[in-house]
């Protein structure tokens, strides 16, 4: 196949010996003398643990936020941490106004974002995963595939955006194609590998039991490459994700993409930085609503 | 029946990228039903090989398998097949691998609560009927290990064809198992085709034990009928004359008329 993996294969694992225990843990026969020491009625709270996890990433924000306020002390235009904090409260006051098509709410431009991310992202998932499951099935579709998904998986998001123009002739259509073929290589590639990678252990099972192709699908296939296809949705959704702000500066509309777009030729310089942000963290969020998904659907070997 | 299982002139030929290898050859033997044969031989002479034929799960290329007066083409629920490590569907629970395997035997002919019966006597069979909900990383490898002749059982197959099936387990659970094996066979009557490498376990399961050449182009080397009574006992057999003969027979064919010569990987 064409591409690394990022859901580790499972391998042979120790197993549990089944043994009795030798029971009898034996005392020296000389027991010392000493008194039961009192234990303490309850564990302390684990402080330090707590330190050690929260205080890290506020160290680093902090580190952040310093090193930019020090660059922007004598700065005019570029603008301060605190000047930029001021200016988004006053953005997330109202996100949802809108004055016309080209000044809406930032909340507005999320969402008009995301429902491209949800509209090209979910087309490549109904493609893209069933295309993934056929190339490791088969090996014939196999060899006649990799090979073009090799040569337009690199190709940057921005180069499929005319196409999108021209076909569909129109800027919205044109987004979402360009998210489209911009997240559906990384569900293609790694739902293949997950169907190459099933143990022919199981597969022996499912030719013992004679059991039929629907039956192979449902109670051994999906299963089984469940986790490497929740990857690979993972990295199509951030790949959409980045995809969106850059396709959404080029065909304008309501989007965050736009938004900053808008706002540099405004010369807005805190808003973009408050895109930078909102774009950061919607992003993170979306990860990790998916890794709680593959979670909850992953199996122990 | 005298000839419930027939190998004819088997042969296997695998081709590899490393090119031809002959794993067997001239493989001829019968199995009577009822019959417990067990394979024996070095690791590498195709004992695996000869059982996954039996199995249907490779196509020999050459000479012919039959079971039960039908050529064997392709694996089914009739061979059913105890893998070496168990093989357990890890997102089905205990219950649901047995069933999967009833449900494809009996499910066109039974009703659902006779479905849900079989599976639970077959886990009770094994001494499994407690841990039906569990998912197999949750039981140790021995009950893993029941689990697998527990669905294999299930199907009620003609033959019962078993890989190595206590070769991962720690030795007392391994005598465990032997010993439950001894017992469920008795009860079932099932015939057995088991590979292994041990030779206590041979001397004690089988029958007759198939010693086979080292590789490559393995064959049979000799078969030795193993006439001690059953129902066997372990302990009982340790200082038995004939057990002794027997286990020495074995022994003396592995290691001394076909010594294991590590082959540099070719």
């Amino acid at each position: 196949m064409v591409s690394a993996v990022f859901h580790s294969p499972v391998g042979p694992q120790a197993e549990p010996i089944e043994a009795p225990r030798t029971a009898a843990v034996r005392t020296p026969p000389a027991a010392p003398a000493a008194a039961p020491v009192p234990r303490p009625a309850r564990v302390p709270y684990d402080w330090r643990g707590l330190a050690l996890k929260v205080l890290p990433p506020i160290i680093g924000a902090a580190l952040l936020i310093g090193i930019w306020a020090l660059l922007t002390l004598k700065s005019t235009s570029f603008p301060t941490p605190a000047a930029t904090f001021d200016e988004a409260v006053k953005v997330f006051s109202d996100p949802f106004y809108s004055k016309g098509p080209n000044d809406q709410g930032i909340g507005w431009n999320i969402l008009f974002s995301l429902q491209r991310v949800a509209l090209g992202f979910g087309m490549a998932a109904l493609v893209g995963i069933p295309l993934g499951f056929m190339i490791g099935r088969f090996e014939f579709l196999s060899r006649m595939i990799s090979p073009l998904i090799s040569l337009l998986r690199p190709v940057s998001p921005l180069a499929w955006l005319p196409i999108g123009l021209l076909v569909f002739k129109a800027a919205n259509p044109a987004a979402i194609w360009t998210i489209f073929i911009c997240s559906i290589w990384p569900m293609i590639i790694n739902t293949a590998v997950g169907v190459q990678r099933v143990p022919d252990d199981y597969l022996n099972v499912a030719k013992v039991l004679n059991l039929s192709e629907w039956k192979v699908i449902t109670k051994i296939l999906l299963p089984a490459v469940l986790p490497y296809m929740l990857t690979g949705v993972r990295l199509s959704v951030g790949t959409a994700w980045l995809v969106i702000v850059a396709a959404e500066m080029l065909t304008g509309g309501v989007g965050i993409g736009f938004w900053v777009w808008d706002e540099w030729n405004n010369l807005n310089v805190q808003h973009i930085l408050i895109a930078i942000f909102v774009i950061g963290i919607v992003g993170l969020l979306l990860e990790q609503l998916l890794i709680t998904v593959a979670k909850r659907f992953s199996f122990d070997e | 029946m005298k000839n419930f299982i027939q190998v004819q002139q088997a042969e296997m030929v695998f081709d590899t990228r490393k090119g031809r290898f002959h794993a067997l050859r001239d493989i001829n033997l019968s199995v009577a039903k009822g019959e417990f044969v067990t394979l024996i031989g070095h690791s590498g002479c195709g004992k695996s090989t000869l059982l996954n034929l039996i199995a249907g799960l490779t196509k020999p290329t050459g000479g012919t398998l039959i079971c039960d007066n039908r050529e064997i083409a392709a694996p089914g629920p009739e061979r059913a097949v105890v893998f070496q490590n168990h093989s357990l569907l890890p997102w089905l629970s205990c219950f649901e691998n047995v069933h999967l395997a009833v449900e494809r035997v009996f499910g066109a002919s039974e009703s659902r609560a006779q479905l849900r019966a079989r599976t639970q006597a077959a886990l009770e069979l094994v001494g499994m009927g407690h841990a039906t909900p569990k998912r197999p990383h949750e039981i140790s490898g021995g009950m893993k290990q029941r689990v697998g002749i527990a669905r294999a059982l299930a199907m009620e197959p003609k033959v019962l064809l078993m890989d190595e099936p206590f070769g991962a387990l720690d030795a007392l659970t391994r005598a465990h198992l032997q010993d439950e094996l001894l017992k469920i066979v008795a009860r079932t009557k099932s015939t057995v085709v088991m590979v292994t490498h041990d030779v206590d376990e041979a001397v004690l399961l089988s029958d007759r034990i198939v010693m086979m050449t080292n590789g490559p182009a393995a064959t049979i080397g000799e078969i030795l009928s193993v006439e001690l009574p059953r129902p066997r006992n372990r302990v009982e057999l340790a200082e038995d004359a004939r057990y002794v003969h027997y286990r020495k027979e074995v022994l003396d064919f592995l290691y001394t008329r076909h010594g294991h010569v590590e082959r540099v990987a070719a």
